[in-house]
């Protein structure tokens, strides 16, 4: 009985020290960026109960920055609400990638889960769940521990965020840096770097020629379509 | 802004946050998934990572334009080779920005 409960502190132990592991550059990035939020939101007249709420409430990154700038420039708060639903549709996608992972799991743990999607800890437990070797409790711990160190940098910045200086050691590259190691990690094959490479090409001229958010869903979406579709050619041409 | 504006507009904003990340998850779970959805959702990992980092480095978000000189894509190069080399995660974050930020010094003398 002992014996029995020590094993699952231990396994419990090595999960969050495992999930935590995975976490470290997301929260090296989120360090950064939540201190610049910080104290933009101060700089805005929001108090830091109000940054604490926003980021526990939300946590959504680029949301909470336009959420920032509007409340700046005396937006309504409806158009801040429809302008964040704009922004987080792509999480739609992520969700419903995560979706084959995770198939059958109950719906609670799936509610607790889906509140920790970004597009930082998608991209970071989908190449760890396409490994294999990957387990859903150490994907909620790379979530939530995610959240909490965007929730203390967010909070940090708008108490002491001046006093850092901008663009220390290089570390507005971390989530950049991020993402293309983790873009490295899914060319598994031709029909990967055919469809990244479709993306790249849609989203520059997407981003170029309509103002908005939507290059990311819309690139995305034309890109898997096509790869897909050039997949499907090449395997019944065989 | 008071107590009760800013419970309405974060908890507006959270629940337009949490229902697009929930939603598919919730139900797609529960579903047998056709093949054909499974193979186009195995390409959304890297369709939309390439979408995300591709017009941050290519193009200047101040105007919108087309840009082939950023130190961001400079330095993604080296980076990029780092992380083919290596595929190390944490290294390569960290290589990134140590070349940005070298590149940051280089640039402002």
């Amino acid at each position: 009985m002992d014996q029995q409960e020590i094993n699952i502190k231990l396994s419990a132990a090595d999960i969050l020290r495992q999930g935590a592991k995975a976490a470290w550059p997301i929260g090296l990035g989120y360090i950064p960026i939540g201190l610049a939020l910080g104290v933009l939101a101060q700089q805005a007249g929001l108090p830091w109960w109000a940054v604490a709420m926003m980021s526990t409430m939300v946590f959504a990154g680029s949301a909470q920055f336009i959420c920032v700038a509007m409340l700046a420039a005396g937006a309504s708060i409806p158009a801040i609400i429809l302008t964040t639903l704009v922004v987080n549709l792509r999480h739609t996608l992520m969700s419903s990638a995560l979706a084959v992972y995770l198939a059958g799991v109950n719906r609670k743990f799936l509610a607790l889960f889906s509140y920790g999607i970004t597009d930082e800890s998608f991209a970071v437990n989908m190449t760890r769940f396409k490994n294999g070797q990957w387990d859903r409790w150490q994907a909620l711990v790379v979530n939530h521990s995610s959240n909490l160190v965007w929730v203390v940098a967010t909070v940090t910045g708008s108490l002491v965020g001046q006093l850092v200086p901008q663009g220390a050691f290089g570390v507005d590259y971390a989530l950049t840096g991020m993402f293309i190691c983790l873009l490295v990690f899914q060319l598994n094959g031709r029909i990967y770097i055919i469809t990244g490479l479709l993306a790249a090409l849609i989203s520059v001229g997407w981003y170029l020629l309509i103002p908005g958010d939507s290059y990311i869903v819309g690139a995305s979406v034309c890109a898997a379509t096509l790869g897909y579709l050039l997949k499907r050619r090449y395997r019944s041409s065989k | 802004m008071t107590f009760s504006d800013y419970i309405f507009l974060f908890g507006g904003m959270g629940l337009v946050t949490y229902l697009p990340r929930a939603l598919p998850l919730l139900y797609l779970t529960h579903k047998q998934l056709p093949q054909w959805l499974i193979d186009w959702l195995s390409l959304i990992p890297v369709a939309i990572l390439s979408a995300l980092l591709a017009p941050s480095l290519f193009a200047d978000a101040v105007d919108r334009s087309f840009s082939l000189g950023k130190p961001e894509l400079i330095v993604a190069i080296p980076t990029l080779i780092f992380a083919l080399k290596t595929r190390s995660l944490g290294g390569t974050v960290l290589v990134g920005m140590l070349l940005y930020w070298l590149a940051g010094l280089l640039l402002n003398t």
